[in-house]
């Protein structure tokens, strides 16, 4: 065996997200195996728009800081480097500055010097239209072709990078990079292509462990390791008491992916329709025959911003009269409180949205409930009111109350009073936040896109200086 | 003949992106995947007919080795509009549950 032949590019990746809770006798186990870096993304557009609208983490400061310090005093112990992908859940401007905030403070905390690497996806929405004005913007399906409207929808565009801005930025002597939005395998990816192992097999490694423990028996047990070679994979959990198997491993390409053989990313197809996944031991999996197939260089732009504002109440019915028929109960409902608006708001009633959804009957799915359903032993009934202002929606949340609360089982009964659980009756719940862009943008280069910025942390606490 | 529900150890839907919802179907033998996995209960056609969307965007991937079908539609509505009932389209799934295979 030559040299080359027994090259093994091994990442630690400690949870699916930071923030979600490393477990420390994890990393410690992980880092027996001596990996080469440690790697975790932090990003999703998996909880909807309004992360990426309004820019703030899903997970808690708290959470963020916690993970954050075991795994820089990890990356201290082990002299490794530590790459964060999509930092604060958007991955946008702000959200990997927020991040950044919290890393500067860990290091004055631990006293350790080191090179941070910040990069930067954010778009502007003028860019992205001379982009798209010369053809370089594409659309996915089932979407068109993109509109300047849509930009500026958008209170915050990124792109997602591609593992070469981090691969740059470790060369150029990062300890530790923190990422805008990228791909969730394009971070764990950039170690393992950086060192020379299999194209292919560093992607389909860094597709099985970006959730880090779902691809093992034990989903909770957070952190896995990576082993990435010349012609394929292993994978490992971190704890000795997990497993990986074939099943769950394969079964991994499934999850949260439309296709669970193609998966795109920026300057490529990963291709697993003949891979061949085996069990080494009882608790690793080895893959091999994944392919990479080169594709012109496209990153994916995700936008987001604010819509309309909702006011919402809700009443717990248990009335058997009302739960006999509820379907009937609802629409004359629907139909009274649609009038009482337009009664008392005019003109401006016509601005305003109202959804009835009885939990407990078929709210979830607002698909008709079937004949011969037997009727609910309660329902939560919950009114939504959307409009153009919180203003116009709290005023006809309030106008609609007594009907809400009120509304006879039957024309002209007697009024029954309905179980508010609050007061006040309504809850204002902000503005909606819309996803308007499903596009591509082809670039000449993968940093054509990136910003890059050096911020140093010195020994002694308190100081950090930014370049 | 079986429904849907009786031939499947595992059925679940989830978010694939903010602008599809995908459907993994586990059938619980390599028998009754061999004997359903390409039924006309389950067919493009149908699955757009439930979810209100074109059946030529429907894609469907019979994956052998796992006994599974996934089977991927574009979401009436990006996730997390107006009217979002579902947001991570977890529960999306059940209207597939009381199909009726042939």
């Amino acid at each position: 065996m030559t040299a080359a032949d027994e090259l093994s590019v091994r990442v630690l990746v400690p949870a699916g997200v930071l923030g979600w809770g490393v477990r420390a006798d994890e990393i410690a186990a992980g880092l027996d195996l001596k990996p080469h870096a440690i790697a975790v993304d932090a990003g999703s557009t998996d909880s909807g728009p309004a992360y990426l609208a309004t820019g703030r983490s899903k997970y808690g400061r708290q959470s963020v800081k916690r993970d954050l310090s075991i795994l820089m005093d990890a990356r201290r112990r082990a002299g490794i480097p530590l790459l964060i992908g999509s930092c604060g859940t958007s991955g946008c401007d702000m959200a990997v500055d927020d991040t950044l905030e919290i890393a500067k403070e860990v290091a004055c905390e631990q006293g350790s010097a080191l090179r941070i690497a910040v990069l930067y996806s954010e778009q502007s929405p003028k860019d992205l239209k001379v982009r798209n004005a010369n053809g370089k913007v594409k659309p996915l399906a089932p979407s068109a072709a993109l509109r300047d409207d849509s930009l500026e929808a958008c209170s915050h565009i990124v792109a997602l990078m591609g593992p070469e801005p981090y691969i740059a930025a470790i060369d150029a002597g990062a300890d530790i990079v923190l990422g805008g939005r990228t791909t969730d395998t394009a971070v764990l990816a950039a170690i393992p292509l950086m060192r020379g192992a299999n194209v292919a097999a560093a992607w389909h490694a860094a597709k099985i462990a970006e959730c880090g423990g779902l691809c093992t028996i034990h989903p909770t047990s957070p952190g896995v390791m990576m082993s990435v070679d010349r012609h394929g994979f292993t994978m490992e959990p971190l704890s000795p008491q997990n497993r990986c198997t074939p099943e769950t491993v394969s079964a991994h390409m499934l999850y949260e992916n439309s296709d669970p053989f193609r998966l795109a990313e920026p300057g490529g197809v990963l291709d697993v329709t003949d891979s061949h996944y085996v069990a080494i031991d009882d608790r690793r999996v080895r893959v091999t025959g994944s392919r990479w197939e080169t594709k012109p260089y496209t990153m994916k732009l995700e936008g987001a911003g604010g819509g309309p504002f909702q006011t919402m109440m809700l009443v717990g019915i248990e009335d058997p009269a009302v739960l006999a028929d509820v379907d009937s109960f609802v629409a004359r409902m629907e139909r009274g409180l649609r009038q009482r608006l337009v009664r008392t708001l005019g003109n401006e009633a016509g601005k305003i949205d109202l959804s009835l959804r009885p939990y407990g009957w078929n709210a979830v799915s607002g698909r008709a409930a079937g004949a011969g359903a037997p009727p609910p032993r309660e329902i939560g009934l919950m009114l939504v009111v959307t409009a153009p202002s919180q203003e116009l929606a709290t005023e006809a949340a309030r106008v609609s109350n007594p009907l809400f609360f009120h509304f006879p089982v039957r024309e002209g009964s007697e009024l029954p009073s309905y179980a508010f659980p609050f007061s006040p009756a309504e809850i204002e719940r902000g503005q909606v936040f819309e996803f308007h862009l499903n596009h591509v943008v082809h670039t000449a280069s993968p940093f054509e896109l990136v910003r890059t910025r050096w911020v140093d942390v010195s020994a002694t606490p308190g100081k950090a200086a930014s370049a | 003949m079986p429904k849907l529900k009786d031939v499947c150890r595992y059925v679940r839907s989830k978010n694939a992106g903010p602008f599809w919802v995908t459907v993994d179907l586990f059938f619980d033998s390599a028998e009754t995947y061999a004997k359903y996995h390409d039924d006309p209960a389950i067919s493009s056609e149908v699955i757009a007919a439930i979810y209100g969307v074109e059946a030529a965007l429907v894609k469907r991937f019979p994956v052998k080795s796992l006994n599974m079908v996934k089977i991927s539609y574009p979401r009436a509505t990006p996730q997390g509009g107006v009217h979002e009932r579902d947001m991570h389209s977890g529960q999306q799934f059940v209207p597939l549950l009381e199909l009726q295979f042939r």
